[in-house]
């Protein structure tokens, strides 16, 4: 059992998901790793849903976290890609068999035995915890390069919500092509940044959202093209079979109907959001249109790496509110009401100081 | 458009909702310039067939003529036709229309077009209603028409006209046609059945998933499949998770899509040709932590079906038919709704369809 080193964080301990102060331990650095002073950390909605056990997963304690964003103040001997003082990051996952099919394809996300960075158990026995905590020890093939000109704050959620709708954009074709029309059904932390990416490709945007509330900051702020409400049923009927793709990234129940009935002929549905009960799948609109719904999860490290990349070289960051630790519950039932625009981002440095 | 042959056409029309069929006298147009005209020899029946003459789609016109599974010979071809001649074999599917001026016109995929006129029970471009194969002859314009290879029996070609390409399509189109890879095939009906044979011919390794073990011998020992699992035992399922690059779902009545997609390998693709009315229940985890994916596959396009059944000329597919007498037709209706047919009836249309003197 390798040694073991000072942690401080904040953990839920059981389903209400109330976090509060929490001592624990990370492991010694070791000869492949890579120990991170975290400065920041993105809360993503997954934190909610585990914190509160919705995905009947959790075991607590838990210290949620995965959008990372620090500086590296130990590298093991094997480490060439970081050395001391690098600005680096540490997104989902932590580990991976690093031998399968998916694995040895850069898909390490796709691997049957991945280590995500929280909730999770490493195969010497420990329970990994996350980032809304001082420190983190992980190994160099999952830690990133954060480039200079990406800010360590509004930065830190693309780790997560950036690599989700990254990826599959790139997967699914939607970026061979400028000019393609996508709809971004949902404008919350993964909706925002699939905005400024599809963007960046070059793709015609329309936000599709249940209330026209956001609709003058979709198109001023994030540049949106267009902005579509559900429930108006005439600008729904105009804008039958324009999409070529939608990214749908609504975790709440919710119909497929009326996004499969923007899509062209051939057009692709993609879900990201994680309902807790299954949807409802029309087929015939699949079968007339030759059109289908597929999925994603986030990206393969060495994806995750080209997405950080592109975006600094197209300035996108996340849109944040940045949040003491000690604000932390408010801001989780602030989030549970999508009450947030849009991403909060805990300022660990500055404000977790051990009780 | 050319003028109306009064009368001159006969065939079998429902008329109301009960879907019986019965003698009906009715007009075709003229040949005009760019139509080709057939002697129906034979008709395939396609479960659509069922559902439209029962109105079951809410779509449904009486009288109506149903049949899209029309093979026969030519008789007469406009002035302007260059494809074909008296005395080809041919064939009509699903489509006798579209647009041609649309994306989809444009890249073949007349099938997508959202003006496609459907061989029978629409309107045509000349206002009039298109009848279908259940009927003595047939008119069509040249584009819609397939030729029928020499080699294959003309009887147990027909169904290919939509069973054949609504699987052939999709195996196509996503990829699923590489030697080596495993497909499933989803229910052994009319669709299925021929799902198997072209997978196979495409040197795919082919699984048939059914709800009962009654089909097994059939399933591997006539038409080739190489294994066959009874969806409804866990045990089965269990062993097959994570094997098939795609999975050809026939099925139109409601049933539950997790464990075709936990039979999927990563990545995997689950094509849905049946057509279940309500909606299906889509567990959202397999599609996001093993980005396995679904869809849809309507038909094909008329050079993708030229394209099938010149494949299915040259590896000699054809369907397993039993063949009627179109006085037998109400009663084969009956027996298709309890899938009680291997695996599809084809109407001996020349040889048994009479004018009915009384009309």
């Amino acid at each position: 059992m390798s040694d073991r080193n000072k942690a401080f964080g904040w953990a839920a301990n059981e389903n209400s998901g109330v976090l509060s102060p929490f001592h624990f331990s990370r492991r010694e650095n070791g000869e492949n790793d890579v120990t991170v002073k975290i400065l920041f950390c993105g809360v993503c909605h997954s934190d909610l849903h585990t914190i509160k056990n919705h995905w009947g997963i959790s075991r607590y304690p838990i210290v949620p976290g995965h959008e990372i964003v620090g500086i590296a103040t130990k590298v093991g001997k094997n480490v060439t890609k970081f050395k001391e003082g690098d600005r680096v990051g540490v997104g989902v996952i932590i580990d991976s068999c690093q031998s399968c099919e998916s694995c040895n394809q850069d898909l390490e996300n796709y691997c049957p035995k991945l280590v995500f960075t929280y909730n999770s158990r490493s195969s010497d026995g420990t329970r990994n915890q996350g980032g809304y905590s001082d420190v983190i020890v992980v190994d160099h093939r999952f830690v990133l390069s954060f480039p200079d000109g990406l800010p360590s704050d509004a930065g830190a959620p693309l780790l997560c919500a950036g690599i989700t709708v990254y990826s599959p954009m790139k997967y699914y074709g939607m970026t061979e092509e400028s000019g393609k029309h996508l709809g971004v059904s949902g404008l919350g932390g993964l909706g925002h940044i699939a905005v400024k990416i599809g963007k960046a490709f070059g793709l015609r945007v329309t936000v599709i959202s249940r209330s026209s509330e956001k609709e003058k900051e979709a198109i001023d702020r994030l540049g949106a093209d267009s902005f579509l409400v559900t429930t108006d049923s005439q600008k729904m009927k105009d804008a039958t079979g324009t999409m070529d793709f939608v990214i749908d990234t609504v975790s709440a129940q919710h119909s497929l109907l009326p996004l499969f009935s923007l899509l062209k002929v051939n057009g692709k549905l993609v879900t990201l959001g994680l309902p807790e009960k299954p949807l409802e799948l029309p087929i015939f609109p699949l079968i007339l249109g030759r059109k289908m719904v597929g999925g994603s999860q986030i990206g393969g490290m060495k994806e995750t790496q080209e997405m950080l990349d592109f975006c600094a070289k197209h300035n996108i960051v996340a849109d944040i509110e940045l949040i003491k630790m000690s604000d932390i519950n408010s801001a989780m039932d602030r989030l549970a009401k999508s009450d947030v625009r849009y991403r909060f981002v805990i300022d660990v440095a500055n404000s977790l100081s051990p009780g | 458009m050319g003028k109306v042959l009064e009368n001159e056409a006969f065939g079998l029309a429902a008329k109301d909702n009960s879907g019986v069929l019965s003698p009906f006298r009715f007009s075709r147009r003229e040949t005009g310039e760019k139509d080709v005209r057939f002697k129906v020899l034979f008709c395939g029946i396609c479960h659509s067939d069922l559902h439209m003459v029962k109105n079951e789609w809410g779509v449904t016109t009486y009288p109506l003529v149903p049949g899209h599974e029309i093979v026969g010979v030519v008789t007469e071809v406009g002035t302007k036709v260059t494809k074909f001649k008296a005395g080809d074999k041919v064939g009509v599917g699903c489509l006798v229309g579209s647009c041609g001026s649309c994306d989809s016109c444009t890249e073949g995929l007349e099938n997508y077009c959202p003006k496609s006129i459907q061989t029978y029970g629409f309107k045509y471009y000349d206002d009039t209603i298109t009848y279908g194969g259940y009927s003595d002859h047939m008119v069509c314009d040249e584009g819609f028409i397939i030729r029928i290879p020499d080699n294959l029996p003309l009887d147990a070609a027909a169904p290919l006209l939509c069973a054949g390409i609504t699987v052939y399509s999709p195996l196509k189109y996503h990829g699923l046609d590489k030697p080596g890879m495993h497909i499933g095939v989803v229910g052994l009906g009319g669709l299925g059945h021929v799902g198997v044979k072209f997978a196979k011919a495409m040197g795919t390794k082919v699984t048939v998933i059914s709800t009962s073990e009654s089909k097994r011998d059939e399933a591997i020992n006539r038409l080739g499949a190489d294994a066959f699992l009874v969806s409804r035992d866990p045990k089965q399922i269990k062993d097959a998770m994570g094997t098939m690059d795609g999975i050809i779902d026939t099925v139109s009545a409601t049933h539950s899509l997790l464990p075709l997609l936990g039979l999927l390998k990563h990545k995997g693709k689950l094509v849905m040709v049946g057509a279940p009315e309500k909606p299906l229940e889509l567990p959202v985890m397999p599609l996001i932590v093993e980005r396995k994916m679904v869809m849809g596959s309507m038909i094909g396009g008329i050079k993708e079906t030229q394209e099938m059944m010149d494949m299915a000329g040259k590896q000699n597919i054809t369907a397993d038919i039993e063949l009627i007498s179109a006085d037998y037709v109400n009663t084969a209706m009956e027996r298709l709704q309890k899938a009680d047919v291997r695996y599809r009836f084809v109407i001996d249309v020349a040889n048994t369809l009479k004018p009915n003197p009384n009309l």
